[in-house]
């Protein structure tokens, strides 16, 4: 059983590519050798940022002989049907057979594969491979056609065994096969042949490459950790770092360094980030103090100096970094000391958040009016909510996230600190974005919830009012994040809240800026242009319409005036409030739409998430089908109840006797086109059944109404759940439709009863099975 | 191989010329225009396209007015130098040769640690992009290594391969040196020994106040309009002259969309253009890159003939 060892050298592949890389490979490799008929015991892919290695072990030596025959038309047959087998088959006449078919004799063709030897095969498929590799960015280089991530420069393939080691010849582009590969490219860059993966393996130890990616990384961290340890520090965990930094070395060499006095005043995180982000630094933090006092460096070299050119270099680029960083902190700081957090956000005027949304300004104001609304229903003061809303996005003007974006919010809160503001205001900077991602921890301050309530609301109605909605895939504006963001903000923290309403709101909020907007430009307009004024006047009187005793009385003020060249601005901003009415009350009428759509889609993305956490969506819909379905809370509290309930053995079985119980209601008040619905009397009960339900229904109904009361669908249930034995003897022992027609309308109101009963809860017809 | 560290900047720059003259590059001059990056050199975008082979090096005067910082800066100037090497098609060993001119200016690989780092290049404003690296020397990075897979919207073939050097920033490393305008522009024993901020320093503070707040917009965005408007009259004339020869503009019809990039680049300093009018800006100067690629490929020098010989 041979092993087959495959390295692509190339120029160096970057560090983000590396991990799918290796998937590909083996996957690509190993899937292209067994549909060739062979077989593999194990298979593992590695990489380091000059080349891509797959090992496969116990590989067949060669693919099994495959014989097929295929039955071909009659000797009879015209030929152009003979023709047409030949052509699918890829025979000549000659090596057709002749049988017996039955009914008489017929052609017969039989194709014979034989065994193809494994290196024939490996290189056919490694050319395939390395020719449609799904890199997520590949290009051309020099003269020839072939893509890869980076130039290509040697294919490694060999076939091996007891016996001894066999290249496997292919050719792609020039770029011969061969047993040769290199070592690292400045401690042991000579070319050296290999025999084995083994022998590979170990050569390239000896020639300072360290070919397993984990091995690296474990390398990196044990050596960080101890240098950190040995100066009194700790390395901050980063994995993602760790995956990248040991995808950029072959022989990782961890060298430490200290961070400068002069910036140890920064806070924590633009430390970190500025050295994660542009050098690709780890932070050691000082466990006592919590402050990010040195870095950990790891280098591609093992210098006679030790690294001290190394580690002397990349200071230097540290301090030049930070020396920025330092520069935008304690620029910010003053215009905060200046001009307030509010000062510093006065620039987002310029800033557009979507050329029909307007400005991040824009934006700011309507987060600001509708965290005020929704301030005391979440149990915040409505003047703090404002003020966070006001100052939460300040920090998107402030130089350190001009550099660093990911900083924003962090920020934020710092710089609210420094202005002096509340604690829930600051905090609320950072915490508004929250939950950023499904994982990711949601707020529990009043005032956070209110602004990231209003934030999330705000794009999501605004976004729908554009009709810019996520379609498939798409969803450019993360709108279904935004939704599961308030889902999670309003279960989260328990809100009753009446989604409905909020997204109301929020469209008014909309409206009334945009109109806002537009009767300010026209009054402009109007007082400085007459004609204006006066031809939009007569537009308006030409139209019939509610207003048009109002705009008579501006039209006769106009006129009575001597001057007919110009408007005060008065009359202007009424002429121009009248003309931008009409479009308002158009939108004003379809805010309706927009709440009922938005909320459908609150509801799909509620029944992702409650999925996710094993509620059927049945059982949702049963929910969703009773009033007060705009309180989120209610909604799942509900929805798990029932979800518990079917679980129980009297669960599942009172379902079956609620629904046999409507069917046969619904048949009869089909067929008799009246609405059972009252006056059940226990006086027609013929049957003790009968009379033992109608006892159950009574206590049933006195213990569910409070509970339903009470908001506790548990008990609400559990009573129901005492319906189930009484129901099931009664349809034991009686006939509903019986030639009593008295008794009969007695019992279809009886069944009437458990229904009413029944859908109080939930509505239970819209449950499956 | 020179093993001796260099003493200036102009030093570096010499040893750079000779090392790449000694692999075959041509060595040209700057291009006598102003430029935003030694990529705006018609000896790199244009000849980037069609299929003859070339090998160039040259220096580049490039400004880039939002850099300005009134000569202050340890590291920023509206108007710096860059090296550029352009080989077509790229050869298999340009890292290596890449590698060999670090040597050449005084940087010894077995005792730094040179990096390739992912860093794929886009120029929005010429319709090209190509992927490579940013090298790292200790952590900083000193060029910017390209391969060109498109230019003016034309795919590359052969590709280039393209070597950016910051010249100041890299010589600045090399000669330890923490202040641009304190870096020795000539040999410092030289009998009047010059830094860089002898000569640079005014000037970054006359074209700071230039660039940020004299420069009369009205005037440049009517420049802006003409160098458009010429470029597009020069391609859209016929091909053949009055003697019958048949002669296609591509280098004049360029200059001015070079011309129009760097008013842009003035226009965005003296910032009168806001974040959306940006892009349309950049959109136009694109459309003239890429008219001036479309005519360039009908020329001898963008490999016509042997396209129609083929």
């Amino acid at each position: 059983m041979p092993d087959l060892l495959i390295e692509l050298f190339s120029e160096e592949i970057p560090a983000r590519m590396q991990g799918k890389a290796r998937e590909d490979l083996k996957k690509l490799i190993t899937d292209g050798l067994v549909e060739a008929g062979l077989t593999y015991t194990g298979a593992h892919a590695l990489s380091t940022p000059r080349r891509l290695t797959l090992a496969v072990e116990g590989l067949t030596a060669e693919s099994r002989a495959v014989r097929e025959e295929r039955k071909g038309p009659a000797t009879t047959a015209p030929e152009q049907a003979v023709q047409g087998f030949l052509r699918s088959t890829g025979l000549t006449m000659d090596q057709l057979e002749i049988r017996d078919a039955g009914k008489g004799q017929a052609y017969f063709a039989v194709i014979e594969k034989p065994g193809r030897k494994a290196a024939e095969i490996a290189a056919g498929v490694l050319e395939a491979t390395i020719r449609n590799f799904p890199w997520p960015k590949s290009m051309r280089w020099g003269a020839g056609s072939l893509r890869w991530v980076r130039p290509l420069h040697s294919i490694l393939c060999l076939l091996s065994d007891e016996g001894g080691a066999e290249v496997v010849a292919l050719d792609i582009d020039g770029i011969a096969s061969g047993n040769t590969t290199r070592g690292h490219r400045f401690l042991a860059p000579e070319a050296f042949s290999v025999t084995s993966f083994e022998d590979y393996a170990a050569k390239l130890k000896l020639a300072k490459v360290m070919l397993d990616p984990d091995e690296r990384a474990e390398h990196i961290w044990h050596d960080a950790t101890n240098a950190a340890f040995a100066a009194g520090l700790e390395v901050v965990e980063d994995k993602g770092l760790l995956t990248e930094v040991a995808g950029l070395v072959e022989w990782p060499v961890v060298l430490m360094g200290r961070i400068g006095e002069d910036f140890l005043g920064l806070p924590p995180e633009v430390l970190q980030t500025s050295m994660k982000e542009h050098q690709k630094f780890f932070s050691c933090r000082n466990a006592k103090t919590g402050r990010i006092e040195g870095f950990v460096t790891v280098a591609n070299n093992e210098p006679a100096d030790h690294g001290a050119t190394i580690l002397a270099g990349n200071q230097k680029v540290l301090s030049a970094r930070l020396s920025d960083a330092k520069f935008f902190w304690e620029n910010d700081l003053r215009t905060v000391a200046q001009t307030g957090l509010e000062g510093m956000a006065d620039g987002l005027a310029n800033v557009t958040f979507h050329n029909k949304l307007g400005s991040q300004r824009d934006r700011i104001d309507r987060i600001e009016a509708l965290a005020r609304e929704i301030a005391p229903l979440v149990g915040a003061k409505p003047d703090l909510a404002a003020e966070a809303a006001r100052v939460a996005k300040a920090d998107l003007q402030s130089a350190m996230v001009g550099e660093f974006p990911e900083l924003q919010g962090t920020m934020g809160v710092y710089y609210a600190k420094a202005a002096g503001l509340p604690d829930a205001v600051a905090n609320a900077c950072k915490e508004h974005y929250q939950p950023l991602g499904p994982s990711d921890a949601v707020p529990s301050d009043p005032v956070s919830i209110a602004v990231a309530l209003a934030d999330k609301i705000d794009t999501l109605t605004g976004f729908w009012a554009i009709d810019e909605k996520p379609t498939g895939s798409k969803d450019p504006f993360a709108l279904r994040r935004a939704a599961l963001g308030v889902i999670r903000l309003v279960l989260g923290n328990e809100l009753r809240l009446d989604l409905g309403r909020v997204i109301h709101a929020s469209r008014d909020v909309e409206i009334e800026q945009q109109y806002g907007k537009s009767i300010k430009s026209l009054t402009e307009q109007f007082v400085h242009d007459y004609s204006e004024a006066a031809q939009t006047l007569a537009e308006l009187r030409a139209l019939e319409g509610g207003d048009v005793y109002h705009i008579n009385q501006i039209w006769e003020a106009l006129e009575d005036a001597e001057d007919q060249t110009r408007v005060t601005r008065e009359q202007a901003e009424q002429i121009a409030a009248a003309y931008a009415g009409r479009g308002m009350q158009v939108d004003t009428q379809g805010v309706w739409i927009i709440r009922d759509d938005l909320l459908a889609f609150f509801h799909d993305r509620l029944k992702v998430h409650l999925r996710d956490e094993g509620i059927r969506h049945d059982v949702i819909d049963a929910c969703l089908a009773m009033p007060g379905n705009d309180d989120l809370t209610l909604l799942v509290k509900r929805a798990e109840a029932l979800s518990a309930f079917l679980k129980t053995d009297d669960g599942g079985n009172l379902i079956q006797g609620f629904k046999r119980s409507n069917n046969i209601l619904s048949q009869a008040e089909e067929k008799d086109g009246v609405e059972y619905s009252f006056g059940a009397d226990p006086k027609f009960a013929e049957d003790a059944s009968e009379r033992t339900l109608f006892a159950a229904l009574d206590t049933a109904e006195a213990a569910i109404a409070p509970a339903m009361k009470d908001e506790d669908f548990g008990a609400a249930m559990s009573a129901m759940a005492s319906l189930r034995a009484p129901i099931d003897a009664f349809f034991e022992a009686v006939q509903v439709n019986t030639d009593n027609e008295i008794v009969r309308r007695n019992r279809l109101n009886l069944l009437s009863r458990i229904r009413t009963i029944c859908l109080s809860v939930a509505d239970l017809t819209k449950l499956e099975g | 191989m020179t093993t001796t560290a260099p003493r200036s900047f102009q030093e570096i720059i010499l040893r750079l010329q000779t090392y790449w003259a000694s692999k075959g590059c041509a060595v040209l001059q700057p291009y006598d225009m102003e430029v935003g990056a030694g990529t705006f050199h018609p000896a790199t975008t244009l000849r980037a396209l069609g299929s003859r082979p070339w090998a160039a090096a040259y220096v580049q005067p490039s400004r880039r007015p939002t850099d300005g910082r009134y000569g202050e800066n340890p590291n920023r100037l509206q108007h710096y130098y860059q090296y550029q090497v352009i080989i077509k098609p790229s050869p298999p060993d340009l890292q290596a040769l890449y590698l060999g001119s670090l040597a050449a200016i005084g940087v010894d690989a077995s005792v730094h640690d040179i990096r390739f780092v992912e860093d794929d290049w886009e120029s929005p404003t010429l319709g090209a992009w190509g992927l490579g690296w940013e090298v790292w020397c200790d952590g900083m990075e000193v060029s910017q290594f390209t391969y060109f897979q498109q230019v003016g919207g034309h795919d590359c073939h052969p590709v280039s391969g393209e070597l950016t050097y910051g010249l100041e920033r890299l010589a600045m490393y090399v000669l330890g040196v923490d202040h641009v305008m304190d870096m020795p522009f000539n040999d410092p024993d030289a009998p009047i020994p010059l830094k860089y901020g002898d000569i640079f320093r005014q000037t970054e503070q006359e074209y700071s106040r230039w660039n940020f707040d004299q420069a009369d917009t009205g005037v440049l965005l009517k420049h802006f309009e003409d160098a458009e408007a010429e470029c597009e009259r020069i391609l859209a004339a016929d091909e053949t002259d009055g003697a019958g020869r048949r002669i296609v503009m591509a280098h004049p019809a360029y200059d001015q969309c070079i011309k129009a990039s760097h008013l842009f680049n003035l226009l965005d300093a003296r910032g009168v253009i806001s974040v959306t009018e940006r892009q349309a800006y950049i959109g136009r100067v694109r459309a003239l890159a890429k008219k001036c690629a479309d005519a360039f490929v009908t020329t001898e020098a963008g490999g016509a003939s042997e396209g129609r010989a083929a």
